[in-house]
């Protein structure tokens, strides 16, 4: 089993043609490449070889359907060996067609359920700040339909008002919500004392600047704006 | 009256000061009990607004990050309300709390059945992994909570309730007590019914264990006392009816035996009145109890 870890943004779709089976979620895994890229690649201070340090960033990939494009990134950045890619979705593989953190090196929770990640990205940053941890981000990665969840909109307006300034949520935003936010997503947030951005899901030098946006005593949402869904 | 849950207010204040480790997570219900506590640890005590299913994924959080919460509200918003953040934030991340509920089946019963929950632990039954303490005296509620904050990173519940014994006994948060010995059966009190069950079974040649740790159930102390009392079992449980039957199947799974479950029945009372009114509504006074425990073993004396 060899674990390489130097791979670069090319290799992803080899990557992630490795992994059969679950296509009707392909639209879903590839809305989040590029997200997921940045994110990985320049922002979270997070290394296989860190996986397990109390002041770490965690990344907590909410949006569990269609991780293709997640698992893809893992092994690319080697927290999981590329051999383990082709084998997805079967009895004796750890990457399902929902991630489960108890299996998966690197991944910080088990999702598919929608909904969850965001909650238990707030307790993670409460519970960094208790510990005197104030260095680590905590990221978490929802879609737009996600958002429908009533568990998200209470998470929003409580980190909002509590000022979770290490906490921060990415919007992969591909229109699929059948009952859109009034107003986008962003506003949303705004309304509960966010700092967000609005940006070009594809664009990796705008994905960079907008996470890396400064935005102090309040969490901070980006929304990543990709193609809809039903356009492709 | 000192009530468990005056207690866990206390106790749960204490153990701030006492383990960095611990953080208290609520959604406002209970919040004036930790005022102080508030003041003292403004980053362990964490009150999330009206909102259930934050509870409990905040709590999932704070521990995956290494904190010991323990999350409190009543127990239809604690366990039923979110019951998906249970079994995933919790159970399916391999992670641990405390759930500690007030309110029980039908501590309030002019608030009705909006604020009674006589289903949570057997809904909590259909999870794996999780530690179930029933207190039945203030002093037991202090001691399991202990017992259930320094379980590592346990799943563990706590049911507090307005119902109590008189007196407490030394409960040891795993194992239950032989209170009475007798050779016509055994019967299983549960926290707070261990008076009525007593009073219930006066001049009944009974044994009668007191269960405080209902998961993992203590299933050799139920096998040793069958073995002078015969395997006729009842179970006297404090929420619904047969909750613990098939922990006493299991447990006698290769012996002749009977099970008679007693508890809250399923059927929705629509009454309001007092918590005593609805005890003996649901068949758990000292005569109803008696009626039904005697017929038990009195025909198992029958036919044996």
């Amino acid at each position: 089993m060899t674990i390489t870890a130097d791979h670069g943004y090319d290799d992803l779709p080899r990557l992630m043609s490795l992994m059969t089976g679950d296509e009707k979620h392909d639209f879903a895994a590839t809305s989040t490449l590029d997200v997921l890229w940045v994110l990985y690649d320049r922002v979270l201070g997070v290394t296989p070889g860190r996986a397990d340090s109390p002041d770490r960033d965690r990344f907590l990939l909410s949006k569990g359907h269609g991780p293709m494009a997640y698992y893809a990134v893992l092994a690319a950045k080697g927290f999981v060996p590329e051999e383990w890619l082709p084998g997805f979705g079967s009895y004796d593989s750890p990457l399902g067609h929902h991630p489960d953190r108890v299996l998966v090196p690197g991944a910080e929770i088990g999702s598919g359920s929608l909904g969850h990640g965001l909650p238990l990205a707030v307790g993670s940053a409460l519970g960094l700040r208790a510990q005197g941890l104030t260095g680590p981000a905590v990221w978490v990665l929802i879609g737009d339909a996600e958002l429908d969840e009533g568990s998200n909109h209470e998470a929003i307006a409580y980190a909002g008002a509590a000022g979770l300034d290490r906490l921060h949520t990415v919007v992969v935003d591909n229109a699929s919500a059948s009952h859109a936010l009034p107003g986008g997503i962003a506003a949303r947030f705004e309304a509960a004392n966010w700092s967000t951005a609005t940006v070009d899901g594809r664009d990796h030098a705008a994905l960079y600047e907008a996470f890396t946006a400064p935005h102090p005593g309040r969490p901070h949402a980006v929304v990543a704006r990709v193609e809809p869904k039903n356009a492709r | 009256m000192e009530t468990m849950r005056d207690r866990f207010g206390t106790v749960a204040s204490r153990l701030l000061d006492e383990d960095p480790r611990v953080a208290v997570v609520l959604a406002e219900i209970g919040r004036d009990a930790f005022t102080d506590a508030a003041r003292r640890h403004p980053d362990r005590l964490i009150n999330v607004g009206i909102r259930e299913q934050l509870l409990v994924g905040t709590a999932a959080g704070l521990s995956l990050t290494g904190m010991r919460p323990i999350v409190h509200t009543f127990a239809a918003f604690l366990v039923e309300r979110p019951f998906e953040q249970v079994k995933l934030d919790l159970g399916h991340q391999d992670t641990g709390a405390v759930l500690v509920s007030a309110g029980a089946s039908f501590d309030w019963p002019a608030g009705g059945q909006t604020h009674m929950s006589p289903g949570d632990v057997a809904l909590l039954d259909t999870l794996d992994g999780w530690t179930v303490h029933v207190p039945g005296h203030p002093d037991e509620a202090e001691t399991l909570l202990r017992h259930a904050v320094a379980a590592g990173d346990d799943k563990v519940y706590v049911r507090l309730s307005l119902q109590r014994n008189r007196l407490p006994l030394p409960v040891d948060g795993a194992r239950f007590l032989t209170v009475r010995e007798g050779r016509a059966g055994v019967v299983v009190a549960v926290g707070p019914m261990l008076d009525t069950v007593l009073t219930a079974t006066e001049g009944l040649d009974v044994t009668v264990l007191y269960a405080t740790t209902l998961r993992p159930f203590d299933t050799a102390a139920l096998r040793r006392a069958t073995e002078a009392a015969g395997t006729d079992v009842v179970l006297v449980e404090p929420y619904l009816a047969g909750t613990s039957t098939r922990a006493a199947t299991e447990a006698l799974a290769d012996v002749p035996h009977r099970v008679l479950g007693l508890g809250v029945g399923r059927r929705e009372l629509r009454r309001y009145g007092t918590l005593d009114e609805h005890l003996a509504a649901h068949g758990l006074d000292a005569p109803g109890l008696r009626e039904r425990i005697g017929a038990f073993v009195g025909a198992g004396a029958v036919s044996a």
